[in-house]
């Protein structure tokens, strides 16, 4: 690929979606952008943005930037976190929102919903202190076809067996043929929502917990700033941030300090 | 060194699984089918049992209630790996003391994954 070509492609994603793309990446522009060159009938990806230098569509720019994201997911990704969700952070909070009765939750990048069902999960298991309250887990993301299959909330066999335990598998999934769907009763606590992080989450109300984990990565510095400091403006006092196990608001964001023995969790300073 | 008896009657599977839990980091031991499971623990305790369902002899599910009821019995880790993959099947493995289910094929993901929820890694 030229340079100009790589140079104009990698300033439009990190203009729309953050993501940084580094030369040494550009076998992934090859692999995914090829199948919509092929649908938008050209000849091949340098072709495909030649053809976007000339004619700004957006709906093919948001394909562009669609299936240059990168949505892999677990349930219970990477385990601690749910357990400090549930033992160190909704205590306090249910303590705090004794007289509200109620919570908000942000999943910032739900891809293809495993994050926010396993949140939800992890609540469903708490019933009994749960007892009449109200909660709401929104889980948003810049994908609308991996928010289509969260949505769906079906997964393979291969998908529900990494991270999952087998009692929440069968106590929350009906099971479809070969694949497995998540239960409405599951289903009915999240909304999912497009948005992209770039922008202002104003219109998404205040959360109380916000998760927002492997999507920083693919940003750089200056916007993983910015995104903190407006998931900051969201949140009460109180309000609580879960990041990923290769990100971190140290030397990024004044906004939040690390707690001290939850690795992963963030308080507002 | 934590020990693993590999129960299933495909020696292709035994090997498989000897790999990926070799590589875990357990010792392994190996039978055929469930007759010869009961004959290892009674021998020895592994501190877990990957367990196939459907095999000559004795099946799984057998080998899994003689286990529990024997001296013993309670300690090992059980996670059935099977083609087995209906709801039925994994409710009565549950209900018979086991304490994962792996639904076949597998890899070595599954098996780490699994393997470190019910605290074995
Ligand atoms: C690797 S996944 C992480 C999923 C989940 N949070 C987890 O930890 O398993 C990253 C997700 O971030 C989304 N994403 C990337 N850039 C985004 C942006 N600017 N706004 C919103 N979502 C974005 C991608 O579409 C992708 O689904």
């Amino acid at each position: 690929m030229t340079p100009d070509r790589f140079t104009f492609i990698s300033e439009l994603l990190r203009e729309r979606s953050g993501l940084v793309l580094t030369t040494e990446k550009t076998y992934l522009l090859e692999s995914r952008l090829t199948p919509i060159a092929r649908r938008a009938e050209v000849s091949d990806i340098d072709a495909l943005i030649d053809l976007m230098k000339v004619k700004r569509d957006v709906n093919l720019i948001e394909e562009v930037v669609d299936a240059m994201t990168t949505n892999e997911s677990f349930f219970f990704r990477d385990i601690k976190p749910f357990d400090l969700f549930r033992d160190h952070v909704l205590p306090p909070l249910l303590e705090a929102r004794a007289s509200k009765k109620s919570f908000r939750i942000w999943c910032a990048a739900a891809s293809s919903g495993q994050e926010p069902y396993s949140i939800a999960m992890t609540l469903l298991e708490q019933k009994a202190k749960l007892a009449g309250w109200n909660y709401e887990i929104v889980g948003t993301d810049i994908s609308r076809s991996i928010l289509d299959k969260a949505e769906k909330g079906v997964y393979s066999q291969f998908e529900v067996q990494r991270g999952m335990p087998i009692t929440l598998l069968v106590k929350y999934f009906e099971q479809q043929g070969e694949t497995w769907r998540i239960k409405p009763e599951v289903r009915e606590k999240i909304k999912f929502k497009f948005f992209n992080l770039l922008e202002s989450p104003a219109s998404l109300g205040k959360f109380d917990v916000v998760f927002c984990r492997n999507v920083l990565i693919y940003f750089d510095q200056k916007t993983k700033g910015e995104v903190l400091e407006r998931i900051a403006a969201l949140m009460p006092p109180d309000g609580m941030l879960f990041l990923g196990g290769a990100e971190t608001v140290l030397g990024v964001s004044n906004a939040f300090k690390p707690v001290p023995n939850q690795r992963g969790v963030y308080a507002l300073t | 060194m934590k020990r693993c008896l590999i129960v299933d009657d495909s020696k292709v599977i035994r090997m498989v699984a000897r790999k990926i839990l070799q590589e875990l980091g357990f010792e392994t031991e190996e039978a055929a089918d469930g007759q010869q499971a009961v004959d290892a623990c009674k021998r020895q305790m592994p501190e877990a049992v990957l367990l196939d369902w459907n095999m000559p002899v004795m099946d799984g599910i057998e080998f899994l209630k003689t286990l529990r009821a024997m001296p013993g019995g309670t300690g090992p880790i059980v996670v059935f790996c099977t083609t087995e993959n209906d709801i039925k099947h994994i409710q009565e493995a549950i209900e018979a003391g086991a304490n994962e289910y792996i639904m076949k094929p597998f890899d070595n993901e599954i098996i780490q994954s699994k393997f470190s929820q019910v605290g074995l890694l």
